[in-house]
C-alpha cells in the first residue's frame, strides 16, 4: 500500500528565526560610497526569509517528499509524452558559464552541438531547417504561425482564416489568436479523423494554413494526410504540424515527406528532456522549402567555423539568446545515447505499448473507444460516460484513485470530443510490468466503481493531502495568489 | 538491437504482439500510406548507441572547443554571470520536482505547488506586487505578454518603449506583437542617459495602450523619475510596465512603490547559471486589481483547504488558459520555467533579507570600482554622468575591437561592443577585485 509523505511544512515566510543567512555574500574591501540619489533607493526592507541553510535544504527536502515526478512512478499522462528522463543527462552542463553573447570565436563548442541539432531535428521531421529559438512547444506554434502571417503578406495578400482540428489541442486556436487569425474548427468524423468533406467545403482563398497534429489527439493516424496537404495545398495555404504527438511515429513516417511545410517540437517530450514540474522544456521550430526563410532567428550555420545567421525574411526573435540551450543540451546526450538506431525504435516501441495497454483494457466495464478496430499510436482515449451514467464515478473520480494506487492520472477531461475523458499515453520506457500494474489498477477502480463507488469518489486518500476546495481558491474574497495578498486581507479584517 | 537500457521492452516485442493479437510491430501502422513510410534509420546521433562514458567524453569535447576564460565574462546586457549556492543544484536535482510534470493534481504535488506559491511570495516582496505568475520563458516573452495585457485591457494599438530599453527585448516584444499589429513608438534619452521625459507630453495619449521602462536601463543607468511617468500613464488611462533587473531591488525603488501596473524581469539573476542564454524565467507581476489579474497569463498558484480543512495549494484562475479557453485565453503559455522559479525561490530564501541588500551594495560598489580604475588609467570615460547599477557604458579613446581581441588572447572576455569606441561592461559579485585589477591591466597595457 502506497502512501505519500504528509509534512505539516510551514511556509518558508513563517520561519521563526531572525538574523540568519543561508548564504555567505562575497565582499572586498572597496572604497566606494553609495551615491544613488535618495528619491531612487529602496523604501522598506523585503520581507524575505532569515533562515540558515539547514532550514532552506530540509524545508524544500519535505517539499519534494510531497510531489510525484517520472522516478517516483508511471506517469501516462496524454499528450505530455512523460518518459524516463536518462540520468547522463544531469552531466550536460558543461557550458552552463558561457554568455549568450561571447564572440562566437569563443564558443564553437556550444554552437556546434546547436548546429548537430538542427541538422538531426531537420532529418527526423523531414525539414530543410530548424530553428531552435523556441523554448517550449507553444513558442514554437506562435513562431509557425506568424511565419504562415509574413508569408502571405509577402505575397500581398491577407488572409484572416486558421483552420485548426476540433480535437486539437487548446494551444492551437491560441497560437493562432495571438497571431491575429481568426479560427476555424474543422470538425472530426465519426472514425475520430478530420472529415476531409467538412474540409473540402471550409478551404478557400481566405485560408491561411491549417494546424494539424498527427497522429491526432485521440492517438489515431489521419490516413488521409495526402489528400489533406494536397487541398491545403490547392489554395496556397501552409500545412502546420503540432510535434506534441510526434512521439509515436518518431522513425516510422516524417512530418515533411506527409506533405507538412512548418514542424515545431517538444524537445520535453520527444527527446528525452524533463518537464521540470511544468517547464523549462525546450523546442525547435523547422520549415521546409519555401517556408524556411521565415524561420526565427539566430540559426546555426557552418563554414570554416560555425556563426549565427539571420534567415532572409525572419520573423524575428522568439526568446531573447538562444533558446533553452541548457535543456539542448540534456536533449543532445539523449539522442546520443540512442542513437539513429535508438531513435529509429521510438515510434515503435511507444506504439507498441499503447496498443497492448488498450488490449489488457479492451471490454472493462464501463470503458469505451471511439473506433476500436483502429490501433492507436501514442495514445489512446476511453470514454468513462457510461461509468459515470452507471454508478456516478466520473472520469475525475477515476483520475483521483488511480493517484491513491501510486499511479499519476491520465490526462482527463481532453480532447473535447470525447465525454468523460481518459488519455493516456504509455510511452516506450514503461516496462511490460508497469503496463500490466496500470491495467490492473484500473480494472480494480472500475469494479469498485460498481460495488462500492463512495469508495472512489472519495478518493485521495493516500496523497499528501485530499481534496482541495477551488471555490475558495477560485473566488475573488478568498482567492490568495500570495503570501503579501493573505497578510494584507487579515490586516484588513482586523487579525494580524 | 535486442537491449537498450532506455528501452525495456524489445525483448518482449513478441509476447505484446500475442497480447495485441498481430505477427508484427509493422502492422499497427497499417493505417499509414505506404509510400509515406520511411524505409531506413533516421540519420541521427552517432547512429549507434553510444555508452556513458562515450557521451561524457563527446561532452567534455564541445567543452574544449569554448575558449577557456580565466574569469567570468564582463558581459550582461541581460543575462549576468552571478554565485550560484551549492544548495540549488542539489535541491533541484530532486527527482520528484524535476521530473514532475505541471501540477495538474493538486494533491499528490503538494509540495511543487508549494514550492511556487514561495516563489510568487517571495517575488511579490522583492518588487512589492501582489500577484506573481509561476513564469513566462524570459524576460523578452514577459515583457510581450504585458503589453498583449495592455492591449487587450485598453484596446489602444500603440507601446510606448525607451530607446534605452535592451534591444534584444525589443526585437522579442516586436516578434510577438506583430500579429496584434501593435505600433511601437519610442522614447529618445536624453544627454544624461535617461529617458526624455519631455517626449511624454508631446504624445496623443488616447493612442496609447501602454508604456515600458527599463530600470536600471540598458546602458546600465538608474532611471530616476519613474513617478512622473506612473503618474501620467494613471492619467491618460496608459498601462505601466516596468522592467527591472531583480538583484539591484536591494538597493533600488520597486514597481509597487513607484505605482507601476505590471512588472516584468528575468529570474535569471536569482541563482541561474549563464547556460548560454536559457534556461532563464520570465518574472510577470501585477497589482491586486481583477481587471489586471483576470487579463495575466500564464499559471496562478493559489492558497486553499483539502477536504480535511488542512492548507492545501492548487493551481487558480484555470480559465483564462488555452486548455479551457482556447482562441478566447489570455495567451498560448502551457510549459514555462516552473522549475527556474523554483530556483528563484531557494535563491531568495538563502540570500534573504539582508542578503539582498548586502550582495545588491557589492555588485554595486564593484562596478563602480571598475569603473573608476578604467578612468584612472586613462583608457577612456564614462559615456553618462547619471549613476548606474551592475553595468556601465564606457568610451575609450582609442578602438575597441583591437582591445578586446588582445584581451581575448589573455583569456579575458571584455564587454559588450556597442559603436567602435563602445562597450558596454558588466561587473558583478563573481568579479574579483583582482579580476577586476587584471582587466584593466591588460586594456592598459594594449590600449
Amino acid at each position: 500500500m502506497w502512501r505519500q509523505a504528509y509534512w505539516d511544512e510551514p511556509l518558508i515566510t513563517e520561519y521563526k528565526g531572525k538574523g540568519r543567512q543561508g548564504f555567505l555574500v562575497p565582499k572586498e574591501d572597496l572604497d566606494v560610497e553609495i551615491k544613488l540619489p535618495e528619491k531612487i533607493k529602496r523604501g522598506k526592507e523585503p520581507e524575505l526569509p532569515e533562515v540558515s541553510e539547514l532550514e532552506v535544504v530540509r524545508h524544500f527536502v519535505r517539499l519534494s517528499q510531497m510531489s510525484f515526478g517520472v522516478d517516483t512512478g508511471m506517469m501516462p499522462l496524454g499528450s505530455c509524452t512523460m518518459k524516463y528522463n536518462p540520468k547522463i543527462e544531469e552531466e550536460t552542463g558543461v557550458a552552463d558559464r558561457t554568455h549568450p553573447l561571447q564572440d562566437q570565436d569563443t564558443v564553437q563548442g556550444n554552437l556546434e552541438v546547436m548546429y548537430e541539432m538542427q541538422r538531426w531535428l531537420a532529418e527526423a521531421t523531414g525539414m530543410d531547417e530548424c530553428s531552435l529559438q523556441v523554448p517550449a512547444g507553444s513558442a514554437g506554434e506562435l513562431a509557425g504561425v506568424l511565419m504562415i502571417r509574413k508569408y502571405h503578406r509577402d505575397q500581398n495578400r491577407r488572409r484572416e482564416e486558421m483552420l485548426v482540428a476540433d480535437s486539437a489541442h487548446g494551444t492551437n486556436p491560441a497560437s493562432a489568436a495571438m497571431a491575429g487569425f481568426s479560427v476555424i474548427y474543422i470538425k472530426s468524423n465519426q472514425e475520430g479523423l478530420v472529415d476531409l468533406n467538412v474540409l473540402k467545403g471550409t478551404i478557400s482563398d481566405n485560408v491561411a494554413g491549417f494546424m494539424l497534429t498527427n497522429p491526432n489527439t485521440l492517438g489515431l493516424f489521419e490516413e488521409n494526410i495526402k489528400e489533406i496537404a494536397e487541398l491545403v495545398h490547392s489554395v496556397d495555404g501552409v500545412l502546420y504540424y503540432d510535434g506534441a504527438n510526434l512521439n509515436g511515429i518518431l522513425g516510422i513516417v516524417r512530418p515533411g515527406d506527409m506533405g507538412f511545410d512548418i514542424v515545431h517540437l517538444n524537445l520535453h517530450k520527444t527527446f528525452g528532456v524533463p518537464h521540470g514540474g511544468g517547464g523549462p522544456g525546450a523546442g525547435a521550430v523547422c520549415a521546409k522549402g519555401k517556408m524556411t526563410k521565415y524561420l526565427p532567428y539566430p540559426i546555426v550555420s557552418k563554414g570554416e567555423r560555425y556563426y549565427l545567421v539571420k534567415p532572409e525574411r525572419s520573423i524575428g526573435k522568439i526568446s531573447v539568446f538562444n533558446g533553452n540551450f541548457g535543456n539542448l543540451m540534456r536533449s543532445y546526450a539523449y539522442i546520443l545515447g540512442l542513437g539513429g538506431k535508438g531513435v529509429s525504435m521510438i515510434g515503435r516501441m511507444s506504439t507498441l505499448a499503447t496498443n497492448y495497454l488498450i488490449a489488457k483494457l479492451r471490454g472493462v466495464r464501463g470503458l469505451e473507444l471511439m473506433a476500436p478496430h483502429r490501433f492507436r499510436k501514442h495514445e489512446v482515449v476511453f470514454s468513462a460516460k457510461k461509468l459515470a451514467e452507471e454508478t456516478g464515478v466520473t472520469a475525475f473520480d477515476i483520475a483521483k484513485a488511480l493517484l491513491d494506487r501510486g499511479f499519476y492520472a491520465p490526462t482527463i477531461y481532453f480532447p473535447p470530443n470525447v465525454e468523460e475523458a481518459l488519455m493516456i499515453e504509455p510511452t516506450e520506457t514503461e516496462p511490460i510490468e508497469v503496463l500490466d500494474q496500470y491495467a490492473n489498477a484500473i480494472k480494480d477502480i472500475v469494479e469498485k466503481a460498481y460495488s462500492n463507488p463512495s469508495s472512489i469518489t472519495s478518493a485521495p486518500q493516500n496523497t499528501s493531502v485530499g481534496r482541495l476546495d477551488q471555490v475558495k481558491a477560485n473566488h475573488p474574497s478568498t482567492m490568495t495568489p500570495t503570501y503579501r495578498v493573505l497578510k494584507s486581507r487579515l490586516a484588513s479584517q482586523g487579525r494580524k | 538491437m535486442d537491449n537498450h537500457p532506455w528501452l525495456p521492452n524489445i525483448s518482449r516485442i513478441k509476447d505484446m504482439l500475442r497480447e495485441i493479437g498481430v505477427d508484427d510491430v509493422e502492422q499497427l501502422f497499417q493505417d499509414v500510406p505506404r509510400d509515406l513510410i520511411l524505409r531506413r534509420e533516421l540519420k541521427v546521433g552517432y547512429d549507434s548507441p553510444l555508452p556513458e562514458e562515450d557521451i561524457r567524453w563527446r561532452l567534455n569535447q564541445v567543452a574544449e572547443r569554448n575558449l577557456k576564460l580565466r574569469y567570468p565574462p564582463f558581459l550582461g546586457a541581460g543575462a549576468y554571470p552571478h554565485s550560484i549556492p551549492s544548495v540549488i543544484r542539489f535541491i533541484l536535482s530532486r527527482s520528484e520536482f524535476y521530473t514532475a510534470y505541471t501540477p495538474y493534481q493538486p494533491e499528490v504535488n503538494q509540495g511543487l505547488l508549494q514550492g511556487l506559491f514561495e516563489y510568487q511570495s517571495l517575488m511579490a516582496e522583492l518588487l512589492e506586487m501582489d500577484v506573481v505568475n509561476s513564469s513566462h520563458y524570459d524576460w523578452g516573452g514577459s515583457l510581450a505578454e504585458a503589453v498583449l495585457m495592455g492591449y487587450r485591457i485598453n484596446g489602444k494599438r500603440k507601446v510606448v518603449i525607451p530607446e534605452s530599453i535592451n534591444p534584444l527585448h525589443e526585437e522579442v516584444l516586436r516578434t510577438w506583437v506583430s500579429g496584434r499589429e501593435l505600433e511601437v513608438v519610442k522614447i529618445p534619452v536624453g544627454k544624461d542617459g535617461k529617458i526624455d521625459l519631455d517626449f511624454l507630453s508631446s504624445l496623443n495619449s488616447d493612442e496609447i495602450s501602454s508604456i515600458y521602462i527599463q530600470q536600471p536601463n540598458f546602458f546600465g543607468v538608474v532611471e530616476t523619475e519613474l513617478e512622473y511617468v506612473t503618474d501620467w500613464a494613471r492619467k491618460n488611462n496608459v498601462v505601466s510596465i516596468m522592467g527591472v533587473s531583480p538583484l539591484s531591488l536591494g538597493l533600488i525603488k520597486t514597481p509597487g512603490e513607484l505605482g507601476f501596473d505590471i512588472a516584468v524581469g528575468d529570474g535569471q539573476e536569482l541563482g541561474i547559471p549563464l547556460n548560454f542564454g536559457g534556461p532563464y524565467s520570465g518574472i510577470l507581476a501585477t497589482r491586486m486589481d481583477m481587471k489586471l489579474v483576470r487579463q495575466m497569463p500564464g499559471r496562478i498558484v493559489g492558497m486553499t483547504q483539502d477536504s480535511q480543512g488542512r492548507r492545501g495549494f492548487t493551481l487558480i484562475l484555470q480559465t483564462r488558459e488555452q486548455f479551457a479557453r482556447r482562441e478566447k485565453a489570455t495567451s498560448n503559455i502551457t510549459t514555462n520555467e516552473a522549475l527556474i522559479a523554483l530556483a528563484n525561490a531557494v535563491y531568495l530564501s538563502l540570500l534573504g533579507k539582508e542578503g539582498i541588500r548586502e550582495l545588491a551594495t557589492e555588485i554595486y560598489k564593484r562596478s563602480h570600482y571598475a569603473l573608476k580604475r578604467m578612468e584612472d588609467e586613462e583608457l577612456g570615460k564614462r559615456k553618462w554622468e547619471s549613476d548606474f547599477f551592475e553595468e556601465f557604458t564606457f568610451v575609450f579613446r582609442s578602438d575597441y575591437d583591437r582591445i578586446h581581441s588582445e584581451l581575448l588572447r589573455r583569456g579575458i572576455h571584455g564587454g559588450l561592443r556597442l559603436g567602435p569606441r563602445e562597450a558596454l561592461f558588466c561587473v558583478t559579485e563573481v568579479h574579483t577585485k583582482r579580476a577586476i585589477d587584471d582587466l584593466v591591466n591588460a586594456m592598459k597595457e594594449v590600449a
